[in-house]
């Protein structure tokens, strides 16, 4: 039931201060999806498992479904909009283009986030080190060697352009 | 009765593109032209679509396995604030009629339960509110009061199901839902003249495509005209769309459907018939336009496509030289609470159902059942993944009998390359293939003789290593007759699969195309392009795509039965044929030339022989659309660079007869998988040392985007294979309702690399040879890798005649086969 008042919470998303009343119970994937308009955090098991909502909470790769709004009070979000644009594509989502990590795109988001993370704490995973983090994640159409080769294409990528941001 | 063999007159076909041309776009790995807006999260799902005013709904789900509604008080829910309305299954009938059900005679099923609830999740109420969450509370406080019934979940009880625990008794006085027997060719001759007859009880266990995104759909109705748009992320909706419309009651041409980015279906969103009349019912009650999109939960219990369900008792004969002759089974389907594509996935399996061999006789006896289960659907292969299993699982039971060598048994019996077109038993034929040839390719590629001695060395280390081998079919492009050719009256008997291209050249020489079905989460933009890139010359990056409406789709049947990179390359070929007779009309003109002397080079037209005497596409482009005046005073010749094109199956024929089904299915793919693994016998555990996974789907358009369909096949088969099981108790509740419990394949569940070799056989009856491959993994690799499995534990004397096998029911198996040896 709605008995508890909407509370004010302050994030910053993708670089942007963002001040809003919210439901107590509000999941922080609404608050992305339908509250801020950035649809491209995803939402798919909706318990955690799958990892299609993954963002980025104060740089750690977290569920957002599991997640409330209110707990990312006074804490800075990424999302997939913050990776490149359309004609400026990140290396990390070049690679997926080159290597064929995505197919429907659903998962996709979720999976840049994840190794977003990942490449930030670690330039060049070999392939043990991906697939390790790939395992938070689930991916139904094209399994997982084109995501680890993608990842490996943008550790190549990065080399030649710098970090991923 | 079709005599299984090779066609002596082949059926004409109406190839225009030879495979055997030089190719310039066809077949290179183009990056995918769908990526880009995935890769920044701008695809357009249907939670992505947000209209003025929206309201959400939520669905009340049935607790209850089998139990009459004795009533529904709502009063509570509709007080709650933010509450818009709540519609309950009686209030809906008002409003709406049965969902479409293509099973002769139908099955009622409703968009909520009217009267009686048949399975665990069933919508009960719709509540529309101001929000999800709101909607959420309200179903909450909905009270139902049920007069439970006597549910069934075992298929075998259900053929014996009396009185209340028939599900529809309108229907008749049992639950069996159809029961037919078939013969083709002479099975009893084959069986009383068989050397030996191997037998096996084989059980493939319920599973689901179970995407990562639900279904769902967004539906306004605007009063001032009384029409409804309704988006949604299914498919055929250029097809069959018209029937959603009847089941709002209102004319055809009072509903657009507008499809939505897929993410991911697998069969799964074929026909997405509930929740869109849920969502345009909602709007026409509400007044605002109404977002319905399933939760995992509703997904899981209610989706109305959960796969098949099967018991087999298969009996196979084979002569005194290990020929295999015939093939008898009994088969015991579980199709859950409705029957929406009748026995469509039997119909189906019968357009392979010999496998690749030269089996001269098949009988079938088939049991549809009606259990209190979610209702079947599609399910990436649609029936035919099971046949395959059913198939490689007696082949394996043989060459272990027998004690035959697995190789050289599939090389005598397979249907070999100079046999094409070949016709089995049923009547449908096998286009083109080269059996023996994806076998040593495999075998080459997985360097087996290196693993049968790797395995022995293993062995004597106490390590169970083990080598599997599957040959399958994948058919490509169904005619629709598989839909009907089982009923015993077969109702709305159609024959029409079409899809269309419709293409538009602006006065700039960019080009659109439109396809009339969805973005399915597969590549349909992509292919689109290639196949235009190829016939104009045209870069793909001058080429967009998108996707029609029903208000402006030409026919259009969609994704689905592997169908679909063959129909685009048809229709985009076909429209591509109109629009170059138009080019060269009007560049003929322009460079003074006989169009027949003309030829495309390089987004040019320009006269054969003569470089430089060439204007481009961009020039004919603005001339046709802007300079009328120009050109010819000719009434044919109109302005504008466009053109519409419907394909239309490239080779199928009516059914002849209860014996001869005719050609249904003859793009005939085919895959040879060789998975090596080692179980951990302690624990059950498979892992996977190498994986070998040869396919032949003809010309390939883009291996790179076929590479992706082969490795997730295989990925969703090791699934099947392992893991995914929807488990219904003894009252018909469903135990696993969530991914946590619902296991889908993770990457350590998957072998670290797939190792893929392309065989290409062309077909000779579509454009370029294409075949189809969206299926084909998944449907191999389940009796590839259970093969292996029981190949490794071939010390231990287990035989897996069940899938899945997880772990648990692995060591079940092992500590069966240890007690039998120490007894």
């Amino acid at each position: 039931m709605t008995a508890m008042d909407d509370i004010e919470i302050n994030v910053t998303v993708n670089g942007r201060t963002i001040k809003r009343r919210v439901e107590p119970r509000l999941l922080l994937t609404d608050f992305i999806r339908h509250e801020i308009g950035l649809t491209g955090t995803h939402v798919g098991c909706e318990n955690g498992v799958c990892g299609a909502c993954t963002v980025l909470l104060d740089g750690l790769a977290t569920r957002a479904c599991c997640t409330l709004a209110v707990q990312a009070d006074g804490r800075r979000i990424e999302t997939v909009e913050s990776l490149g644009r359309l004609n400026n594509l990140s290396p990390l989502q070049r690679a997926f283009w080159e290597m064929h990590g995505l197919q429907c795109g659903y998962c996709t988001p979720g999976m840049l986030m994840l190794m977003t993370e990942l490449l930030r704490e670690n330039p060049s995973p070999d392939r043990d080190t991906i697939r390790a983090r790939l395992n938070d994640n689930i991916r139904r159409c094209t399994g997982y060697e084109d995501i680890v080769n993608s990842v490996e294409r943008a550790v190549e990528l990065m080399r030649a352009e710098g970090p991923v941001r | 009765m079709a005599e299984a063999g090779k066609i002596l007159s082949p059926p004409a076909g109406r190839q225009r593109e030879r495979p055997d041309q030089r190719l310039n776009v066809i077949g290179t790995r183009m990056l995918r032209k769908e990526d880009p807006r995935f890769l920044i999260g701008r695809g357009h799902f249907i939670d992505d679509i947000e209209l003025p005013n929206m309201a959400d709904a939520a669905a009340l789900r049935s607790p209850h396995a089998h139990a009459r509604i004795k009533s529904i008080d709502a009063n509570a829910a509709r007080a709650l604030p933010g509450v818009v309305c709540v519609i309950t299954g009686e209030e809906a009938a008002q409003e709406t009629g049965p969902l479409p059900c293509f099973a002769n005679p139908t099955v009622e099923q409703r968009c909520l339960a009217l009267g009686k609830v048949r399975h665990v999740g069933e919508p009960v109420a719709l509540i529309v509110a101001d929000s999800r969450y709101i909607a959420e509370d309200a179903a909450a406080l909905i009270r139902v009061e049920y007069q439970p019934l006597p549910a069934v979940s075992d298929m075998m009880e259900a053929i014996n199901s009396r009185g209340d625990t028939v599900l529809h008794p309108e229907r008749g006085p049992d639950n069996i839902a159809e029961h037919r027997n078939y013969t083709f060719g002479p099975v009893e001759q084959e069986f009383a003249a068989a050397a030996h007859v191997v037998k096996r009880r084989l059980r493939w266990s319920r599973s689901g495509g179970q995407p990562l995104e639900t279904a769902g759909a967004v539906a306004s109705y605007d009063e001032g005209s009384g029409k409804f748009t309704i988006h949604v992320n299914g498919s055929m909706y250029n097809y069959i769309g018209f029937t959603i419309a009847a089941a709002l009651k209102v004319p055809s041409h009072q509903v657009n459907i507008v499809p939505a980015d897929a993410g991911g279906s697998f069969g799964s969103k074929l026909f997405l018939h509930k929740v869109s009349v849920l969502a345009a019912l909602g709007a026409r009650t509400s007044g605002r336009p109404v977002k319905y999109i399933e939760d995992r939960i509703d997904n899981i219990t209610a989706s109305d496509n959960h796969g098949s369900d099967r018991t087999y008792d298969v009996e196979l004969a084979l002569d005194a030289s290990h020929r295999m002759t015939a093939l008898r089974y009994r088969v015991v389907d579980d199709y859950g609470a409705y029957f929406q594509y009748g026995l469509g996935t039997h119909g189906n399996g019968f357009s392979q159902t010999v496998g690749p061999y030269r089996i001269r006789a098949v009988g079938a006896e088939i049991y549809a059942v009606f259990t209190n289960k979610c209702q079947q659907g599609a399910c990436r292969g649609f029936g035919s993944e099971v046949t395959n299993f059913m198939i490689e699982r007696i082949v394996d039971a043989a060459v272990e009998e027998l004690n035959l060598d697995p190789i050289a048994f599939r090389h005598d019996n397979f249907i070999q390359p100079d046999e094409f077109p070949y016709q089995i038993p049923t009547g449908n034929l096998y286009d083109s293939g080269n059996y023996p040839g994806a076998l040593e390719m495999a075998q080459q590629m997985l360097g087996y003789q290196d693993w049968r001695d790797k395995q022995q060395a293993a062995r004597t280390q106490g390590r169970y290593v083990g080598i599997g081998i599957a040959s399958c079919q994948e058919k490509g492009v169904f005619s629709a007759t598989e839909f009907w050719m089982l009923n015993r009256s077969p109702g709305f008997a159609l024959t029409s699969s079409p899809e269309s291209a419709s293409i538009k050249i602006d006065p700039t020489g960019k080009a659109v195309i439109s396809l009339h079905a969805p973005c399915w989460g597969n590549s349909p933009e992509t292919v689109a392009a290639m196949v235009l890139a190829e016939q104009l010359t045209l870069d793909p990056a001058d080429i967009s795509i998108t996707y029609s409406d029903t208000d402006h789709g030409l026919p259009g049947t969609g994704p689905g039965g592997s169908r679909y990179t063959v129909m685009i390359a048809g229709a985009v070929t076909g429209a591509a044929a109109i629009i170059k007779e138009k080019l060269t009309r009007v560049a003929g003109h322009m460079l003074e030339a006989d169009p027949r002397d003309l030829e495309f080079r390089q987004g040019k037209v320009g006269v054969k022989g003569a470089p430089g005497l060439e204007v481009s596409i961009a020039e004919i482009a603005m001339q046709a659309h802007f300079f009328r005046l120009s050109l010819p005073d000719d009434p044919t010749l109109t302005s504008g660079l466009d053109a519409n094109y419907t394909y239309d199956h490239p080779l199928a024929t009516l059914p002849k007869g209860e014996g001869d089904f005719g050609i249904f299915y003859p793009i005939m793919g085919h895959m040879c998988h060789m998975p090596v693994v080692e179980v951990d016998a302690e624990t059950g555990e498979v892992s996977f040392l190498d994986y070998v996974a040869v396919h032949d789907c003809g010309t390939m358009i883009n291996p790179m985007t076929v590479d992706g369909h082969v490795r997730g096949g295989t990925a969703q088969g090791i699934g099947t294979a392992l893991l995914e099981e929807f488990r219904y108790d003894n009252n018909g509740q469903l135990l696993n309702t969530s991914f946590t419990d619902y296991l889908l394949p993770r990457v350590g569940n998957v072998p670290p690399q797939v190792r893929i070799g392309h065989l290409v056989t062309p077909s000779p009856y579509t454009e370029y040879g294409v075949k189809g491959a969206g299926e084909g993994g998944r449907m191999v690799a389940p009796p590839a890798v259970v093969s292996a499995i029981e190949d490794a534990l071939r010390p231990l004397g287990v035989r897996i005649d069940t899938v899945p096998v997880p772990p648990s029911r692995l060591r079940a198996l092992i500590r069966e086969a240890q007690a039998r040896r120490s007894r």
